[in-house]
């Protein structure tokens, strides 16, 4: 056995392709470098470089302010009250996305009859567009025609959404949350599928409690899935929700609530002042740096690869 | 083969013929839906009209999609030749000195002449420079008027106010007969802008902003705008007002439904009105507050303007001239009247919609241009506010903060100041 193992490490030495020029490997790796350089760095440059002007939008002539951009921003109560915001959306979409994702997920995979039926009803929803999902729980919670607006009433609560804070922020988490449950159910469920049935055999000798069996060896074995979702959603959370919150808020903030990213926009597509918009982007790039660091640093040492 | 000789000749014969058409020009706008539709309508009669030139209109979105892809794409030198701009866009377009050529410019220089005269008096200044020239062709206008719910005032047993006094004393007899006695569909133009217009106050310093954008500030703490934001809170808990957010069809549906006896909309929404409203109605102008001096001035025309963008050659520029000359003919205007419901933008096309009876058959189309046709004051002619959509959304925000009980008047009325005037000092830096 030992012998045979040794040779297949050979062959694979000796399959191992050597480039004949320097180059050569640079050359393979020049298209995607390409395009990064172009889609991310070059952006990048660009948003931090107008950070520091005052622009004409139009482009014919741009003041060079300094920090006067960033100044602008973090002195504003408005930006913070968006930041806090943004941060308790992030943290509720992420959590309660992840928890009932799991939560399906384990009950799909105890499910032995109809499981290609569950699974798809529950895959499904994740092929709508961010915007649509928006429009249907626009639909929803509609003030006039909304069947959970109806249902509400009927426990004595008059949502307004589009007219009350906390009332449009319960619905755009209601609707961000539902809508990548199917996400991160698609990813727990593979995940489940991939654990051993010995292991799962064994733990159920050595411990009766089901759900202490879930605490102790599933989700341990889960947690490199876990922590891959954990960014994905808080991603999610932060970037991809702006179709929703679009919608939902029919191109007026007004006095509803709405994200980092989507301030940038307003400001500066709708606003028309890029040198602004370009502080708050350079901004959140910065918050996301220190999240990714943070992330990778802190929760990625408990997670455990086999 | 034959089947390929044949493709051969016919593609052929469309290359000779796009080569003999003429000069192509674009048109960027921002009206989808009915309005859409409408526009190349106007595109195509201009093109049937003459053979000169060949306009494709593309639509872009809403107003303000339309501005930002405008912007982007003159940045990387493919603007179109003409762009539709709405009223708070104004101020972004006009001052960036060299992005247009003035409409009267490029009229004047295509050898037709031009008439400032010809215009009614509320179209005649929002898009012109401080000494009054032409810098957009004003192109679909719209006024905020009051549509009214004829059952409603009927079963309540009462006229439709014409000042805000008159809507207090009607009321509560509206709300007793079972109605919302009023709703509106967007506090910034009809509740800030045209209360300023209405009632003749002034808006900003530097004569509205038209004068210098250097220093100019907003004057919205003025205690008369204080007093309107007062009533509106007081009679929204009293449940003479009702407000169901910034969104336009939030407010207006309670009407459509029959529920509201009053809607502030815009006059261009007359055209969609006729189909969705379940109940038969009339409109009558803004109203006004009959205990201010001076009140009862003309309101500032809403809506957008086209604007010939610069960097385009000669014949491209005469052809603008020439769909502008096109669309300033009073059938023209009078045909793109009839099928919105904007206002018509001149005396000879209003005259002309006046002779053909049709505002004998639909006498509520004929509101909005009363409106804008009133005398004018000091301060019912237009504004020129940088990053205004920014300070729209700073209002919109501050005003659900009033209803909500989250703000008093006067801290969001100064909210808005402060904040506005930050904004304005900021677009004075980059104009500058």
């Amino acid at each position: 056995m030992r012998g045979r193992s040794k040779d297949q490490g050979e062959q694979a030495a000796a399959k191992r392709v050597q480039f004949a020029s320097p180059f050569l490997p640079y050359l393979f790796l020049a298209p995607q470098l390409a395009i990064i350089f172009v889609f991310f760095y070059w952006p990048s440059a660009q948003a931090i470089q107008s950070s520091f002007y005052l622009e004409d939008p139009f482009g014919f002539g741009s003041t060079f302010v300094g920090l006067t951009n960033y100044a602008d921003v973090l002195k504003s109560t408005e930006y913070f009250g968006i930041a806090r915001f943004t941060a308790i959306f992030t943290a509720l979409v992420t959590f309660f996305a992840l928890a009932i994702g799991l939560l399906l997920a384990v009950k799909a995979d105890g499910v032995i009859r109809g499981n290609a039926t569950y699974k798809t009803l529950l895959i499904w929803v994740y092929a709508i567009a961010p915007p649509a999902a928006g429009l249907i729980g626009m639909m929803f919670f509609n003030q006039h025609i909304g069947p959970l607006v109806e249902f509400a009433r009927w426990f004595g609560w008059d949502i307004k959404v589009g007219l009350d804070y906390f009332d449009t922020a319960f619905a755009m988490i209601v609707v961000a949350v539902w809508k990548q449950i199917p996400y991160n159910f698609i990813f727990f469920l593979s995940g489940l599928q991939g654990i051993p049935v010995s292991v799962r055999e064994a733990a159920a000798i050595d411990c009766r409690s089901e759900l202490r069996r879930f605490w102790t060896v599933i989700l341990p074995l889960l947690a490199p899935t876990a922590f891959f979702l954990l960014i994905i959603n808080v991603t999610y959370a932060l970037f991809d929700t702006f179709g929703i919150i679009d919608v939902m808020v029919k191109d007026k903030a007004a006095n509803n609530p709405i994200t980092l990213v989507y301030k940038v926009y307003m400001d500066g597509f709708r606003g028309n002042d890029l040198g602004g918009s370009s502080a708050q982007s350079v901004i959140l790039m910065l918050i996301v740096l220190v999240l990714t660091v943070f992330q990778f640093r802190f929760i990625e040492r408990r997670v455990h690869y086999n | 083969m034959l089947k390929t000789i044949s493709f051969a000749a016919i593609a052929l014969a469309f290359s000779t013929t796009t080569s003999l058409a003429a000069t192509n020009i674009t048109w960027w706008h921002g009206m989808a839906g009915r309005n859409g539709e409408v526009i190349n309508e106007v595109a195509q009669k201009f093109n049937v009209s003459q053979s000169a030139c060949a306009l494709t209109p593309v639509s872009k979105g809403t107003y303000e999609e339309a501005l930002a892809s405008g912007i982007a794409a003159f940045r990387s030198g493919e603007q179109p030749n003409i762009l539709q701009v709405f009223d708070a866009g104004a101020a972004t377009i006009i001052n960036a000195k060299g992005a247009v050529i003035p409409a009267e410019d490029l009229i004047t220089k295509a050898g037709y002449s031009f008439d400032r005269g010809a215009f009614i008096d509320g179209v005649r200044y929002f898009y012109a420079d401080s000494e009054g020239k032409f810098v957009g062709m004003p192109f679909n206008s719209s006024a905020p008027i009051m549509y009214i719910n004829d059952e409603a005032l009927k079963k309540a047993g009462v006229e439709a106010p014409k000042t805000w006094e008159e809507f207090e004393a009607i009321a509560p007899k509206l709300k007793e007969a079972g109605f919302i006695p009023l709703v509106q569909s967007q506090l910034t133009w009809q509740f800030t802008e045209n209360f300023f217009s209405r009632n003749n106050i002034q808006f900003a310093t530097n004569n509205n902003g038209y004068d210098s954008v250097v220093d100019t500030k907003l004057k919205v703490t003025d205690p008369n705008l204080e007093m309107m934001f007062e009533k509106l809170k007081a009679w929204k808990d009293q449940g003479y007002f009702a407000f169901y957010g910034a969104g336009w069809n939030d407010n207006q549906k309670v009407f459509e439904e029959g529920k509201a006896a009053l809607w502030i909309g815009s006059s261009g929404s007359f055209g969609g009105l006729q189909k969705t409203a379940t109940m038969p109605f009339s409109a009558t102008f803004l109203p006004y507050w009959n205990a201010i001096k001076g009140a009862g001035t003309n309101s500032f025309i809403g809506g957008a303007a086209l604007f010939a963008m610069s960097g385009k050659s000669d014949e491209e520029n005469k052809c603008v001239a020439d769909f502008f000359q096109f669309l300033t003919s009073p059938e023209v205007q009078y045909f793109y009247h009839k099928d919105t419901g904007y206002v018509a933008i001149t005396k000879a096309a209003y005259e002309l919609a006046q002779k053909d009876g049709y505002y004998k058959e639909k006498p509520v189309a004929e509101v909005g241009i009363k409106q804008l046709l009133l005398p004018a004051g000091d301060w019912s002619r237009g504004y020129r506010l940088g990053f205004y959509p920014q300070i729209r959304e700073i209002m919109e925000r501050e005003y659900g903060r009033i209803f909500s009980g989250e703000a008093t008047v006067k801290d969001a009325l100064e909210a808005i100041e402060k904040e506005g005037n930050e904004l304005l000092a900021r677009f004075a830096k980059t104009a500058g």
